[in-house]
C-alpha cells in the first residue's frame, strides 16, 4: 500500500479519536462542574445552619434601612409554585422588609396577585387582626410586558405628542422625557435597591432595563432550594457595599 | 528606600500576573526574574537610587547582567517554555471548544484604582495595567473563537470624576488609539473591526477625531468586533434610540404622505415597535452579549447594557480588572456552557 495514503489515514483516524476524546472529556468536566455545584450547595446548608441558628453573630442584627425597596425575580417555571413563593414572602416579612417588587418573566406571578395580596397585602384584610399587621407588604408585581414594550408605548406617546404636529418642537429625548412618559402609562415605582435571583441562572431575565441601573443583584440559587439563612447574608452584604456611582 | 524603585518593583511584580501567559517567552523570564531579584534587593541593601541597576554592588550587578546576557543569546529555556504554555493554552482552548463557545462578551472593567491603591501605585498606573489587562483578555477571547467582545471603557457617569482623572483617561485613550492606528496591518490581517459606542460628542475633538478614524480604518472588517463603549450610559442609549425611532418614523410617514393632515394612525396601532428602538440602540450592531463579565465582585451592571442583557449570564470574579487573565476568561466560559441550555430556552421564549 502506498505509505502516504496509509500514514495519513492514520493520522485521520488519531485526529478524529482525538476530537472524540476532547468531547469526552468536555463532558467530564462538566460532570465535575455539577459535582462542584452540588458540593456548593452542601456548604450553602451548612452555612444556612448555622446562621439561622444563631452560631454566625454576624447576621443577627440587619439594619434594613438600606434597603428601601427589594426585588425578587423568579424564574417562571418555578413561580408556579405558590406554596414556595408564599414561604419565601413569609421570610421576608418576618425579617421586616416592607417594600417588595416581585418580577417574573411570562407573568405567573401576577395571575397568582390575589394569594399574595390576601395574606401579604397592606390593603384592608377584615380577617387579619393587630397582630399581624407587621407582616404586612406593598407589593409590586412586574413581568416582561412591563419592560422593553412598556419602553416602546411610551415611545409611541412620545411620538403622538411631538413629532404629529409638524411645526412643534422636537426634543432630543432625555432620561426625563422617557419617566414622565412612563409615568403618564401608569405608576411608576423606584429602583429597587437589591435583586434576589431565584432561577438556575444567575441572569435579570428582562426586568425593566431603566429602573436597574445601580441594582445590586444576587443569585440566590434555585427556589426549591432557597435559605432563610442566605437571604440575611446577601442583605447584610449589601448594607455593607459602598456605591461611587461612576465617580 | 527611594519611592520610585519601590513603586516600580510593585508594577513589575503586578504585570508579571500578566504576563504570566503572554508568548513572548523572553518578557516573561525577564519580567519574574528582574522583578523577583531587584525586590530581595532592594530589601536587603537598602539602596538609595533611580537606577535600577547602578548602584547594586558590583558582584550582584555583574551577576544580573551576566544573566540577562544569556537568556538573550541562547533563549532556548525561554522559546520552550513559552511554546509549552501557547500549546496548553490552545489544547485547552480546542477543548472547550467541544461544547458551545458565547457569541458575545461584554466586561466591565472595575477596579482600576483599587489595584493601583492594592499596590500603592501612582493612580493613572491602575489603569495602565488594566489597559495591559485588556489587551491579554482580548487575546483569550478572541483565540477561543468569540465573535464580539464589548468593553466598558468610560462612562457618562464617570465624567463627574476629578478633572485631572477624566482627562487622564482621555489622555490613555488617545495614546492607545493612535498607537492602534499605526499598527492597522496587523489589526486588518486579523479582520478586527473596532467600534465606539456612546455619545462620542462629549470626548475631547483629538479622542474623538482619532476614535471615528480608527472606525472608518476598521470598517470593512467582519472577522470579529471590538465594540469600546466611551460616554456610555444605558438610560442615555434608551431614550436616544426613542429619538432616533421617532425621526425615522417621522420621515418615513411624511414620504409616504399619510399625515397630511396631521393625524397619525389610529391610537390602537402603534407606530413605533420594540423591533425599531432596538435598530436605534448604539448596541444594535452586534447580538445580545451572552456573558457579562463584572471584574472586583461587584454585583451591579452600573447602567451597562440594561437593555441588551435580558437572557446574559451575569458574572462577577473577584479579581480587580487588571488581575484577570485567562482564568477567568476560561472560568467565565465553562459557566455559560453549563447553563447554556437554559439561556437558549429563554431567548426561545421571548
Amino acid at each position: 500500500m502506498d505509505p502516504v495514503a496509509e500514514s495519513q489515514k492514520f493520522f485521520r483516524r488519531i485526529s478524529q479519536s482525538s476530537n472524540i476524546m476532547l468531547f469526552l472529556l468536555w463532558h467530564v468536566v462538566h460532570l465535575i462542574l455539577s459535582v462542584l455545584y452540588i458540593v456548593r450547595e452542601i456548604f450553602r446548608a451548612i452555612e444556612n445552619y448555622l446562621i439561622t441558628n444563631g452560631y454566625v453573630k454576624t447576621y443577627t442584627n440587619l439594619n434594613l434601612d438600606r434597603v428601601k425597596y427589594l426585588g425578587i425575580v423568579i424564574d417562571s417555571d418555578e413561580a408556579r409554585n405558590t406554596s414556595k413563593v408564599v414561604e419565601l414572602l413569609e421570610w421576608l416579612s418576618a425579617l421586616g422588609v416592607k417594600k417588595l417588587c416581585l418580577y417574573d418573566r411570562e407573568g405567573v406571578l401576577k395571575k397568582s396577585k390575589a394569594v399574595f395580596m390576601e395574606r401579604f397585602g397592606s390593603t384592608e384584610n377584615s380577617v387579619a387582626g393587630p397582630l399581624v399587621s407587621k407582616k404586612r407588604m406593598d407589593f409590586e408585581f412586574v413581568s416582561i410586558t412591563d419592560g422593553k414594550e412598556a419602553v416602546a408605548k411610551a415611545a409611541n406617546l412620545l411620538f403622538k405628542k411631538y413629532y404629529v404636529d409638524g411645526d412643534s418642537e422636537k426634543p432630543f429625548f432625555t432620561e426625563a422625557h422617557l419617566t414622565d412618559a412612563l409615568k403618564t402609562l401608569g405608576a411608576v415605582e423606584p429602583d429597587p435597591d437589591l435583586l434576589l435571583i431565584y432561577g438556575p441562572v444567575r441572569c435579570h431575565l428582562g426586568f425593566p432595563a431603566w429602573r436597574i441601573r445601580y441594582t445590586e443583584m444576587v443569585h440566590m440559587g434555585p427556589l426549591k432550594y432557597k435559605k432563610l439563612g442566605l437571604i440575611m447574608k446577601a442583605i447584610h452584604r449589601f448594607t455593607k457595599v459602598k456605591q461611587n456611582y461612576g465617580s | 528606600m527611594n519611592a520610585n524603585v519601590q513603586k516600580n518593583c510593585r508594577l513589575q511584580i503586578s504585570i508579571v500576573w500578566n504576563v504570566l501567559e503572554d508568548n513572548s517567552p523572553l518578557n516573561f523570564i525577564t519580567h519574574v526574574f528582574f522583578s523577583l531579584f531587584l525586590c530581595v534587593i532592594n530589601n536587603s541593601l537598602e539602596f538609595n537610587s533611580r537606577n535600577q541597576v547602578g548602584y547594586l554592588p558590583s558582584t550582584l550587578k555583574f551577576q544580573l547582567t551576566e544573566r540577562m546576557e544569556e537568556e538573550r543569546q541562547s533563549g532556548v529555556i525561554s522559546k520552550w517554555l513559552g511554546g509549552l504554555i501557547s500549546t496548553m493554552r490552545r489544547l485547552l482552548f480546542t477543548f472547550m471548544s467541544s461544547g458551545p463557545i458565547p457569541q458575545h462578551i461584554a466586561f466591565i472593567m472595575d477596579g482600576n484604582r483599587r489595584f493601583a491603591k492594592k499596590w500603592k501605585l501612582d493612580e493613572g498606573a491602575g489603569h495602565k495595567a488594566g489597559f495591559l489587562s485588556l489587551l491579554s483578555v482580548l487575546k483569550y477571547c478572541y483565540e477561543v473563537g468569540v465573535k464580539y467582545v464589548t468593553v466598558y471603557a468610560f462612562s457618562l457617569d464617570n465624567f463627574n470624576r476629578r478633572p485631572d482623572e477624566v482627562q487622564y483617561v482621555m489622555d490613555i485613550m488617545y495614546e492607545k488609539i493612535q498607537g492602534f492606528l499605526k499598527e492597522l496591518d496587523m489589526v486588518n490581517r486579523y479582520g478586527v473591526r473596532v467600534l465606539f459606542i456612546g455619545d462620542l460628542n462629549r470626548l475631547d475633538e483629538p479622542v474623538r477625531l482619532a476614535a471615528e478614524k480608527a472606525m472608518e480604518a476598521t470598517a470593512k472588517n467582519t472577522k470579529t468586533y471590538l465594540l469600546v463603549c466611551v460616554a456610555y450610559t444605558s438610560s442615555h442609549e434608551i431614550p436616544r434610540a426613542i429619538y432616533e425611532a421617532c425621526q425615522e418614523k417621522s420621515l418615513a410617514l411624511a414620504s409616504s404622505g399619510k399625515n397630511d393632515d396631521g393625524i397619525v394612525n389610529d391610537d390602537d396601532d402603534d407606530v413605533i415597535k420594540v423591533v425599531d428602538l432596538e435598530k436605534h440602540m448604539y448596541m444594535g450592531v452586534a447580538p445580545d452579549p451572552d456573558i457579562l463579565v463584572r471584574s472586583s465582585g461587584e454585583t451591579r451592571l452600573s447602567n451597562f447594557l440594561l437593555w441588551q442583557s435580558t437572557n446574559s449570564l451575569l458574572y462577577s470574579p473577584k479579581a480587580l480588572w487588571p488581575e484577570m487573565g485567562f482564568w477567568q476568561v476560561v472560568w467565565g466560559i465553562l459557566k455559560y456552557q453549563n447553563k447554556c441550555y437554559y439561556l437558549e430556552k429563554k431567548k426561545k421564549q421571548a
